[in-house]
């Protein structure tokens, strides 16, 4: 026997309307080096390309998804040892290789066409106009909460089945026993009559010459051990005792440092430098200027402007003497633009409506708002923020002799290894990319322009170099979360019913349902206007609910309020058709003990919000003091239709809390002649332990299909949080960052205002 | 100029730019790269070690402050044997880290508080671990998992590294923490 007899076999084909067909099979007979490494011992057999069993009965899940902080790997591991019957103890998990045997778009789309349930969500977002389809073979993203939703229910629940499926066949073959009656258990085979125990791996090398099922019998969610209990997180040990290796922690032989700067106003080039004292420092080996480059990926183009790079013996005396180098910028058109312009661009654009196109419209808003006893309008602005993932943007690269190896965290390494090639000149066969746990990601990893410079400055010095960016290179060169503003109308009856809903915002994005509320309103004109500013932007945790979610839920609020309606009733009666909306909502109110009266100076207020296939409601209470707003409590309740791992589903809402948290109370970065004004978290603070709440968290499981869990806890915290203010202070915070506001001159200003 | 000081016990001598800071000096010369690299300010907490039993921020103590001084590291909490930190095992029983990039700074923080106060307040949590930035935002269950270790049956290992340390020299280096 080889070291190894089967592959993970792709078959790709174009289908009519240019998509593409990818199917998961396994093929016995053809080898792929790549994959060769992935085997452990002698004995071991890569069973499916998820699953690998070795001859001590160590089963491993093998998972095409980034760790970044959400626990992915863990998850994602229970739901294979769940329909495999593994034996938890003994079960470890490893990252994916970045080949096109571990594209996620494979795995989804083999097992739709399979005949297995898509996520309705995803449809959209795979075929939608953001993905190109030359993109697909190259995709391996974490991102948009999805990995559980569809590796976990496509690909890893079925290769766990159908896996198991076939030890119980070799088992009754080689017992002569039918298969009905083998059963399994702990990574074992039993045949109780005749009192047979044997590990799976006595069966590896059988089940290595059999076609699997892509349709194997799953278990009903009734029989789960393993999906739905408290598992803790493998990667956690490393990540308490320093021995987790980020890609900043990367050591290569011979390795230099760099730091780097791109030009202030995106999109600058460089007009004239000066280096001379840079290169004067000890330690500097070079001074390098590396190239725009332009690549294109499901998340539309990235740019990165043309940079210089100082190369040293040290991060330290790279980054100082990048701070010698005088460098003149070439023109934009944008140096004279701050966000005060950007703002006003947007007012103008959604005042004429230009071009306005529609997200939903029903019934017959026009004349209901000309009939209506009562309108309310208000406008709503969010700032652009940056992402700050707590590990500063950094890659490893060994660019020499046509070859590359890179050592980097990213939300994509597919993409980014084919992106590096690009840019490189090279066949994506000779770039090797080995990717790491992220110190954070939250969408800006998923853009690659550090790992394309890391590889093109090691291009350069013809040396391996670790590209470092200080934090005020990730601060000003981010791409970051949009800036929106929206305007809205609501028309009221005379008996205070809601009856029309009007919305107009600018710069549409993803996820393309943000923008819609749940509630019951009879006649609804929602949509957006084009209005481009030159800051580059991206997804950053839950992408456009991040500013929709603060919007509709504040928006709502204020109708509740003029409907002289308690909030939560108000929704609630909005709600009598939407049994799962109103129950996630009706748990929040509970939970928090929304009818107990709070003395004077605090306030409650609450959200809801549907975002990536999971409703989170949130009740928060906060206090006013001297102004400032303290929050006190946080109640979440998360219905994600099935908690796979229910302390991760908790940790997440808690972060997405505190992380939606920063953005409310401090998250603001402003453009000044056409620079991001922020860098570092002493002017782009970040909440710290004495401003976080103290969260709850509760969940539903609705057995509806599973959603996701990394974002939906960001966007309902703001809401909540502005429409606790309200409550408290009367005062209505219609732009973020809540922070900007001094709430006892508001309270004195507006102090009529109930 | 070389600097001579001991980090987890082990003297070290590195020659180097007096101005060069802790921080690139024990992940670069000392390819010790459990201390993060956060912000280079002072006001992310990443990069926070032990000099003589307080938490400083390493990213802005230059290297010729600690000579003769004693240095400990996350890599240095744990016993010689292996056996971790209480710290450390409480992060891990509360499931505290997520990305787990910040958390070195975090447990070094907690470790230095914990030594001092064996039974720290909301109030005394607040003041010492605020210096430490979590961006997955973990801070329920950092308080928590501080809260929980139980200082009375595990002071030994609180005071991991007490008997290398002359009281004579252990010196207030607060100044150089920053809770902005």
């Amino acid at each position: 026997m080889g070291k190894w007899t089967r592959r993970a076999f792709i078959t790709t084909g174009l289908v009519a309307g240019g998509g593409v067909v990818v199917g998961v099979a396994m093929r016995p007979g053809n080898q792929v080096k790549d994959l060769a490494g992935k085997l452990g011992d002698e004995g071991g057999q890569l069973v499916h390309s998820y699953v690998r069993i070795d001859s001590d009965n160590t089963i491993t899940a093998i998972i095409p998804h980034s760790e970044m902080g959400q626990g992915v790997q863990t998850a994602l591991g229970q739901m294979l040892a769940e329909e495999l019957d593994a034996d938890w103890d003994n079960l470890l998990t490893e990252e994916a290789p970045a080949i096109g045997e571990y594209s996620t778009y494979s795995a989804g789309r083999g097992y739709l066409l399979a005949g297995i349930d898509f996520p309705e969500i995803l449809i959209p977002t795979v075929d939608g106009a953001m993905m190109r389809v030359a993109d697909s073979l190259n995709m391996q993203i974490t991102g948009g909460s999805m990995s559980v939703r569809t590796t976990g229910t496509l690909a890893m629940r079925i290769a766990g089945a159908a896996t198991r499926e076939m030890l119980q066949e070799a088992a009754a073959s080689s017992w002569g026993v039918p298969v009905s009656e083998i059963t399994t258990e702990n990574s074992h085979l039993i045949h109780a009559a005749t009192n047979r125990r044997e590990p799976y791996a006595t069966f590896a090398a059988t089940i290595a010459e059999m076609t699997p099922s892509q349709t194997p019998t799953l278990k009903d969610p009734s029989e789960y051990k393993i999906v739905g209990t408290h598992k803790p997180r493998h990667d956690i040990p490393a990540k308490v005792d320093g021995s987790l290796e980020f890609a900043l922690d990367v050591r290569v032989p011979d390795m230099l440092y760099a730091s780097i700067m791109r030009s202030p106003v995106s999109g600058g080039g460089i007009a004239s430098i000066d280096a001379g004292a840079a290169r004067a420092m000890e330690g500097v080996v070079d001074v390098v200027i590396v190239p725009e480059s332009t690549v294109e990926s499901m998340l539309g183009g990235t740019i990165s402007g043309e940079a210089v790079a100082v190369v040293a013996d040290s991060y330290w005396t790279a980054n100082r003497a990048l701070q010698e180098i005088k460098v003149e910028w070439t023109e934009t058109g944008f140096e004279s633009t701050s966000s005060d312009d950007i703002f006003a661009q947007f007012d103008r654009d959604i005042t004429a409506k230009t071009e306005r196109q529609t997200d939903r419209v029903q019934g017959d808003a026009g004349s209901l708002f000309s009939s209506a006893a009562k309108v309310i309008d208000a406008d709503y602005h969010v700032p652009y923020l940056a992402h700050t993932c707590m590990e500063p943007l950094n890659a490893t690269a060994d660019v020499r002799d046509g070859k590359a190896e890179v050592w980097v965290g990213c939300q994509n390494p597919l993409g980014f290894r084919r992106d590096i090639a690009l840019i490189l000149g090279l066949d994506e066969e000779a770039v090797t990319l080995h990717n790491h746990a992220m110190g954070g990601g939250f969408g800006r990893k998923a853009r690659p322009d550090y790992a394309i410079q890391a590889a093109q400055i090691s291009q350069l010095v013809r040396r391996p170099v670790q590209l470092i960016w200080s934090r005020e290179e990730d601060v000003r060169q981010d791409f970051y979360r949009p800036a929106v503003q929206s305007r809205f109308r609501a028309a009221f009856d005379s008996d205070n019913n809601l009856l029309a809903w009007e919305n107009t915002y600018t710069n549409k994005n993803e996820p393309i349902e943000a923008p819609l509320i749940p509630y019951a309103v009879p006649a609804q004109d929602i949509g957006y206007v084009s209005s481009p500013a030159h800051v580059p932007f991206g997804a950053w945790r839950s992408v456009d609910h991040s500013q929709h979610g603060f919007f509709t839920e504040s928006f709502i609020d204020e109708a509740a309020h003029a409907a002289e309606k308690d909030p939560f009733e108000f929704r609630a009666e909005l709600l009598q058709d939407s049994p799962r909306h109103l129950a996630v909502l009706t748990r929040a109110a509970e939970e928090a003990g929304w009818n107990r009266t709070l003395p004077a100076g605090r306030g409650r207020g609450i959200s809801l919000q549907e975002s990536f296939g999971s409703l989170v409601a949130q009740v928060v209470e906060v206090t006013i003091e001297d102004g400032e707003v303290a929050v006190d409590r946080v109640v979440a309740v998360i219905d994600p239709g099935l908690a796979v791992a229910p302390d991760g589903i908790a940790a997440q809402l808690e972060s997405g809390i505190i992380y939606g948290l920063t953005a409310a109370l401090h998250g603001e970065i402003t453009i000044e002649n056409g620079a991001v004004e922020q860098s570092n978290f002493h002017d782009y603070p970040s909440v710290r332990m004495n401003q976080a709440p103290e969260i709850e968290t509760h969940v539903i499981n609705s057995g509806h299909a599973i959603g996701g869990a990394g974002e939906p806890g960001t966007p309902g915290i703001g809401p909540a949080l502005a429409n606790a203010v309200f409550d408290a202070t009367g005062v209505r915070v219609r732009q973020l960052p809540i922070n900007n506001f001094d709430l006892n001159t508001i309270v004195e200003e507006t102090g009529d205002v109930a | 100029m070389s600097t001579t000081f001991r980090v987890n016990g082990v003297q070290q001598t590195v020659d180097v730019d007096p101005s060069k800071p802790l921080l690139w000096v024990i992940r670069e010369q000392l390819a010790l790269t459990g201390t993060k690299f956060g912000c280079g300010i002072a006001q992310c907490g990443a990069c926070t070690v032990h000099i003589d039993g307080q938490a400083i921020r390493s990213c802005v103590t230059p290297i010729s402050s600690v000579e003769g001084r004693d240095v400990t590291t996350i890599e240095g909490l744990s016993s010689q044997s292996g056996e971790l930190h209480p710290v450390q095992q409480a992060w891990i029983d509360h499931q505290v880290p997520q990305c787990g990039y910040c958390q070195s700074g975090q447990i070094m923080s907690a470790s230095a508080l914990l030594a001092s106060n064996p039974n720290p307040t909301d109030a005394d949590i607040d003041a010492a671990m605020q210096g430490n930035i979590c961006r997955c935002g973990m801070y329920g269950r950092i308080r928590n998992a501080i809260k929980a270790v139980d200082v009375a049956s595990s002071e030994d290992k609180l005071f991991y590294n007490v008997a290398s340390v002359d009281s004579e020299s252990v010196t207030n280096s607060a100044e150089e923490v920053d809770h902005g």
